[in-house]
């Protein structure tokens, strides 16, 4: 018997769809970001059965959305990310406009960094978390969040 | 206007059901009685919600017993919607959907398979469903297995009655019971 029972899978997609997207843009672009998710969710729900522990799911789909991230900037051979559109005059997902010109400057952010950044911002991740997504020390996790920030305040002024 | 998480979501829904990776779809459908919950597996029909049922409940009990790949995907249920709208309108006498029995067994499952042989618009008794699943004396076993009917309505627990014509009970309500036996022309409205 499981400690937990998993729920429903539309239960995750109902209450963390958002989150994958929103750090899958800062993490690979807006792009990018829809295959991703894709591909987040089949791995996911194709995984879901044999899950052993239900107590953090929207961790475990965000570490999942985190190695498709990698993927994704390893098929693309670590070229640079594009970055978002300008502004549209449509908001989407509640996103406020100005925030558009922070994820294009968190998408040109080294691939660490970013996730990093991606993970404690877009998804409002504690350290100890992003830490298991990116599967390195919490203290590296501090650093890369540390040294995108330090670059994101250079880059926006 | 569509969000772009939602288009996401679509996206991936069509193609989860192209890897055959939906092992139970669900949808609501309305009714003259309320908003059904209906649910299928690979196999077929597995659980039909009534109106007073919870339907986070149900959607919970189905990923613990037939499997936690549960997703909402109303065009999987489209046949199910269509023969069930046709059957409140009262011009369908007999589903015509395949059926998932998985979710009930034994004594259970040979009542349930009985009662779904009752045709359109006639009754029979609990005692009559007992000795049909091979134990006339376990008349209230056979009312239990009718109060754990998971696919009501598809099968027809509402056509069974006490001896003697009282209406017994339905998980639905009695309301309910009694509106489908009208509509089935068995009462008079």
């Amino acid at each position: 018997m499981l400690a937990t029972p998993l729920p429903p899978f539309q239960l995750l997609i109902d209450e963390y769809a958002g989150d994958v997207l929103a750090v899958l843009r800062g993490a690979v672009g807006r792009e990018g970001a829809e295959d991703c998710f894709q591909e987040t969710f089949l791995a996911a729900l194709r995984a879901y059965p044999r899950l052993e522990d239900a107590r953090n799911l929207r961790g475990w789909l965000l570490t999942i959305a985190h190695r498709k991230a990698i993927d994704h900037h390893r098929a693309r051979g670590r070229a640079p990310v594009p970055v978002a559109e300008p502004p549209e005059a449509a908001v989407e997902d509640g996103l406020p406009e100005r925030d558009e010109r922070l994820w294009a400057a968190v998408g040109s952010l080294p691939p660490k960094q970013r996730a990093a950044v991606a993970l404690r911002y877009g998804s409002d991740l504690p350290h100890g978390e992003i830490a298991a997504a990116l599967g390195c020390s919490p203290e590296a996790a501090r650093r890369s969040l540390h040294e995108g920030l330090k670059r994101l305040r250079k880059e926006l002024g | 206007m569509k969000t772009a998480t939602n288009t996401a979501i679509d996206r991936f829904k069509a193609r989860a059901a192209e890897e055959g990776l939906l092992d139970v779809a669900y949808a609501t459908a309305d009714s003259p009685f309320g908003p059904l919950l209906l649910a299928q597996s690979r196999r077929g029909l597995v659980r039909v919600g009534l109106p007073n049922q919870d339907p986070d409940e149900l959607l919970g009990e189905l990923a613990e017993r037939v499997s936690p790949r549960v997703l909402e995907a109303p065009a999987e249920l489209d046949e199910a919607r269509r023969e069930l709208d046709l059957y409140f309108e009262g011009k369908l006498d007999r589903f015509d959907l395949p059926l998932d029995w998985s979710l009930s067994n034994g004594f259970r499952l040979r009542v349930l398979r009985a009662i779904a042989r009752i045709p359109y618009g006639q009754t029979r008794s609990y005692t009559e469903m007992a000795r049909k699943a091979g134990n006339e004396r376990a008349v209230r076993a056979a009312g239990t297995a009718c109060g754990s009917n998971p696919i009501p309505l598809v099968v027809p627990c509402h056509r069974v009655l006490r001896t003697g014509g009282a209406l017994g009970g339905y998980g639905g309500g009695l309301p309910m019971k009694r509106g489908l036996l009208e509509l089935e022309g068995v009462l008079d409205e």
